[in-house]
């Protein structure tokens, strides 16, 4: 016999597996994501001022690492959280005050988004590049 | 807590397809969330053909459609049909909205229904609402004054009445509640939108008198602070208000009356 609609436990409603992912939703959960990232790169920044520290030798086997293709891939990365930590700062302080809340203009700001970030960090990597080069 | 996976309890398995109407050839898919209960089965997501040529254009009339010609069993609420009572507040398409004043055309491809996101189900479509109704009187949704009280009735300028546009207008179908990922989370302390939007009612209200105290209660790292501007209220709300401008108004005098 089945249980009583009394004793049995109510299942929960799907949330996330089936909620439309809308844009200024995607991007509050990119900006947490992000946040995480930064925890996590900031060690690899960390690294490589202690082996600075320590000796040339170590600086220079970190650097190596950092320099592969594989580095640079992670250092961009980082980068990209870097940059859109920032702009998704802004854009909630922006909220705060009480501006960009209506439904159009939160969409578009957070539509605009990875497309800032991305060329920004963009930007900057050939700024660094050029930096080198010169 | 963020929980990203469903309890064992709660995790939808496959449904049944029922028979398409017979003759019909415009023919419409809905997948539906159903739970019983009164059986030891999972949720399940069931599929039906709606004959549109023999019914109206809104997802509720294709919900009324299969309860009365596929599937008695099937149990949703719904009442008015027009918008104002706040009955068939439902997942519709990915998005919490009202069955009755969603058109079906606005859907492409099968037309998704679940019950409004992570509230325990009573039946199929029939959250429990508990929790959220006994937020709502916990903000003391009604005017509160010490003045003595007028012969008459207490009297508002045409301005500070028009204050409160847009927050009247609440018809608590709670479906910017139960879109809030910060409610999924924490909502048996944040508040939420709708419950918060309500406060902010009688915030502003030129008439109440209980403001600092209103306040007091709110000043709380969960009741009003979860809100992370997600933003989901706001696009979900199927009478077009606006519950995270109401929330960012009640920050912006949590830090007025602090200055």
């Amino acid at each position: 016999m089945s249980k009583s609609a009394a004793t049995r436990a109510r299942p929960l409603s799907p949330h996330l597996q089936i909620y439309k992912p809308i844009p200024t939703m995607m991007m509050s959960i990119v900006h947490r994501i992000t946040g995480v990232a930064l925890y996590f790169g900031i060690v690899l920044v960390i690294a490589w001022l202690l082996a600075a520290a320590t000796s040339e030798s170590w600086f220079n086997t970190v650097s190596a690492i950092y320099g592969s293709w594989i580095g640079r891939l992670v250092l961009f990365g980082l980068t990209w959280s870097l940059v859109h930590h920032l702009l998704g700062g802004i854009r909630h302080f922006v909220m705060d005050t009480g501006r960009a809340l209506d439904k159009q203009g939160s969409t578009r700001l957070a539509t605009m988004m990875p497309f800032i970030s991305i060329a920004l960090t963009i930007l900057l990597w050939v700024i660094g590049y050029m930096a080198r080069g010169a | 807590m963020v929980e990203l996976t469903l309890p064992k309890n709660s995790r939808i398995e496959q449904g049944k397809t029922w028979p398409k109407p017979e003759g019909a050839t415009n023919l419409r898919e809905y997948k539906i969330y159903r739970w019983s209960p009164d059986d030891d089965k999972n949720p399940s997501v069931d599929t039906y053909y709606v004959d549109m040529d023999d019914c109206g254009p809104m997802v509720l009339d294709g919900l009324l459609y299969i309860k009365n010609k596929i599937d008695p069993t099937l149990t949703l609420r719904r009442s008015c049909r027009e918008g104002i009572c706040g009955s068939c507040a439902m997942n519709i398409d990915g998005t919490n909205t009202l069955a009755c004043t969603k058109g079906v055309d606005e859907i492409n491809g099968a037309v998704r229904v679940y019950p409004l996101p992570h509230m325990p189900v009573v039946k199929d479509l029939v959250p429990d609402l508990t929790v959220p109704y006994a937020q709502l009187s916990s903000i003391q949704p009604w005017l509160k004054t010490v003045s003595p009280e007028p012969a008459k009735e207490w009297k508002q300028s045409h301005e500070d009445r028009a204050k409160l546009d847009g927050l009247y207008e609440c018809i608590l179908c709670f479906c910017c509640q139960t879109s809030c990922p910060s409610y999924w989370w924490n909502g048996e302390r944040y508040l939420g939108p709708a419950v918060l939007l309500q406060a902010y009612r009688w915030l502003i209200d030129s008439r109440d008198e209980a403001t600092g105290e209103r306040l007091d209660n709110l000043e709380d790292p969960f009741r009003l602070y979860r809100c992370h501007t997600i933003m989901n209220c706001t696009q979900a709300c199927p009478k077009g208000l606006n519950p995270a401008k109401a929330i960012a108004e009640i920050k912006k005098m949590m830090v007025e009356r602090s200055v």
